[in-house]
């Protein structure tokens, strides 16, 4: 028991906290961004999965650690565009599409890996980012090593943070986005296009999702392998009803949750005789609650999942 | 260019669709078997005959097909009512696991044994998807969401059931249950293959499952919800019983293919006893367009492409993961299809 608190005031469990959550904040920001705009976009897990394993072949070909990002991010982009053009203009189900995309893209990413990397007794590695030595910031205690010993791709989640944040409830893009999602009609009144901005919010948010699969493979480990993802996506698309659609709350979500599977991977460790599927179903069972506990209260996007055609009422 | 809706969607229309969509996704996978350097048309040849060349070949492929129709049969009615029930994978492995559980030592002659282990089966399933329409429905939680982590739950709930209570003492520290009862095994449909007649059982509940669909109030009750949920309403219709029971006769469906599964070929349950029946189960569902006759086509479509996909792999040196992209692509072509059947595109 004192053990199980002692966890608490350890520095590495923090530090980890930022580091787990990185590819949620990648992943619930993504997913935020198309459902702000109208459209739900379940093929999130298959996705993070394309990405994790294109920003991984990119560097294990030979290409810079920042340019395996950039690939990660345009095969998510493909994808979203397939979801998009599926979705806006065709108008198909968004719940269809989206598993047909997770399927789509998990299945692409294991064909392309057994096709061309040679998979021997152990899963070649790549050499992932390494945490940042910042002078001065990491040598401050406790917090130096917690949020200033990270690797470049935490940062940069922090930034989407920002960015999407500011353009979401400061920019007219942010406001026209927001407004598709709950009155896409509205949105054609002003003279703008509404399937063009519902693509160009699947695309965008795709491409997070995959900069944050990637994250998998190019920091937390060194390989891929098929199914590494473990329903992270799945857990993203919980958070986003959790943060209620807000930029700011989906960080707090992620860093929640982050800590939670961080402390439950360290009480493992301590805790003999209890079988070790028990800590790992928790964060799953904690999603649940978590959307039993706020679906009451949920402001949903008017126009989720509704397909807009132009001249319907 | 605009979409109208069509009133009645012509026979002929209904059947083009899935084939259509069949050979658009195997040109677009023939793309993918090119960049590995092997003649697609010498791949697609490998993969027929490795799934239909002998008989064995078709034995195997039908016992593939069998636990399909059943979590085919689950997504298509769950889908009719507009449940997004994505669970079938967990209601596989939860009708798998009480299976062997309680088929253990049950110490009941087979013939009331089996049924007893079926409807335990289904049970369970059944009760798995209660769970997430009972939270859609008194909540308004998102199913899609709870039933996909549900999966994540009860595989590793299987896990340490495997590694605990139900560890077989036998398997050599192999992770796998204790089996079930000889006398619960389902006999052979085929003698000397791992056919068994679970397969008979499975078109047998794609005849119940369209005629309660076709034929009783509640099928038409969940037809018009999934059509219409407020109009269906307003007309005088449960939303409450009508989803629940989509619910349980879907979790039941895909539960009970955990449950033939283990008494026809594994007796006993491991984590890896299924390679994603319950997601193969929703593009079944859809290349059938949620018609159970359809499922029973699509399950043995995607089992073919599945065991021939293994052969092929074998001959030509092409993953086996082509597989999951030709089913996966049917898919994303089958819903493009079924636009064309429900709409029309008019000037």
């Amino acid at each position: 028991m004192i053990e199980a608190i002692d966890l608490l005031f350890n520095t590495s469990l923090w530090a980890a906290v930022l580091r787990i959550a990185t590819p949620l904040i990648f992943g619930v920001l993504g997913a935020l961004l198309c459902e702000r705009a109208g459209v739900l976009n379940l093929g999130i897990e298959g996705i993070m999965t394309l990405g994790a394993m294109t920003g991984w072949l990119a560097v294990f070909l030979g290409t810079p650690l920042w340019l395996g990002l950039v690939v990660a991010a345009l095969c998510g982009a493909i994808m979203g565009l397939l979801h998009a053009t599926l979705t806006v203009p065709l108008g198909l189900s968004q719940h269809v599409s989206g598993l047909g995309i997770t399927l789509f893209a998990s299945a692409l990413a294991s064909y392309l890996y057994r096709l061309i990397v040679e998979v021997g007794d152990l899963p070649p590695t790549i050499e992932p980012f390494r945490a940042l030595d910042i002078p001065v910031l990491t040598d401050i205690p406790v917090l130096g090593p917690v949020l200033f010993s990270q690797a470049l791709p935490t940062y940069l989640a922090l930034l989407a943070v920002l960015v999407t944040a500011y353009v979401l409830a400061r920019t007219p893009l942010g406001l026209a986005i927001r407004m598709t999602g709950e009155n896409p009609h509205a949105v054609e009144a002003q003279g703008l296009n509404p399937m063009r901005i519902r693509v160009g919010a699947v695309v965008a948010g795709s491409a997070l999702m995959a900069i944050g699969g990637s994250f998998l493979t190019m920091v937390a480990f060194d390989s891929f392998f098929p199914g590494m993802v473990q329903g992270r996506g799945w857990i993203c698309i919980a958070l986003v009803v959790f943060a209620s659609w807000r930029p700011g709350k989906a960080l707090v979500g992620a860093l929640l949750f982050a800590l939670f599977d961080a402390y439950q991977l360290r009480l493992q460790t301590v805790s003999e005789g209890v079988p070790y599927q028990l800590f790992l179903m928790a964060p799953y069972v904690l999603s649940i609650l978590a959307l039993v506990l706020v679906a009451r209260r949920a402001e949903v996007p008017a126009a989720l999942m509704i397909p807009h055609r132009r001249g319907d009422r | 260019m605009r979409l109208e809706r069509r009133s009645t969607t012509p026979l002929g229309l209904a059947i083009v669709a899935p084939l259509a969509s069949v050979v658009a996704a195997l040109v677009l996978a023939a793309g993918l078997i090119a960049a590995a350097g092997v003649s697609p048309f010498l791949a697609y040849g490998e993969m027929l005959r490795g799934a239909l060349g002998s008989r064995l070949a078709v034995t195997e492929m039908l016992t593939r097909a069998t636990p399909l129709i059943f979590t085919g049969l689950a997504a298509a009615v769950a889908f009719r009512a507009r449940l997004w029930n994505i669970g079938g994978e967990g209601q596989f492995f939860v009708g798998a696991l009480i299976t062997a559980w309680i088929g253990h030592g049950l110490g009941l002659p087979g013939w009331l044994g089996v049924p007893t282990l079926m409807l335990a089966g289904m049970a369970a399933g059944a009760a798995l998807l209660a769970g997430p329409a009972y939270l859609r429905l008194r909540f308004g939680v998102d199913e899609v969401v709870t039933t996909l982590l549900l999966n994540f739950i009860v595989i590793l709930f299987v896990g340490m059931m495997i590694e605990g209570p139900l560890k077989d003492p036998l398997a050599f520290g192999w992770p796998q249950s204790v089996p079930v009862d000889g006398d619960f095994r389902l006999p052979d449909l085929v003698a000397r293959t791992r056919l068994h007649i679970g397969l008979l059982f499975a078109v047998a509940a794609a005849g119940i499952v369209w005629l309660v669909l076709a034929r009783t109030v509640f099928g038409a009750e969940m037809r018009a919800v999934g059509l219409n949920a407020r109009a269906s309403a307003f007309a005088g219709v449960s939303l409450t019983r009508t989803i629940m029971g989509a619910a349980l006769l879907s979790g039941a469906m895909a539960g009970l293919a955990g449950a033939v599964e283990v008494t026809g070929v594994t007796a006993g349950v491991t984590t890896t006893m299924s390679p994603g029946f319950g997601y193969a189960g929703i593009v079944v569902a859809m290349l059938a367009a949620l018609h159970p006759a359809g499922v029973v086509a699509a399950a043995i479509f995607v089992a073919t492409v599945f065991v021939g996909a293994d052969a092929m792999s074998r001959a030509t040196g092409v993953p086996s993961f082509i597989a999951d992209v030709i089913v996966a692509l049917c898919l994303l072509t089958m819903i493009v299809a079924l636009l064309f059947t429900t709409y029309r595109v008019r000037r």
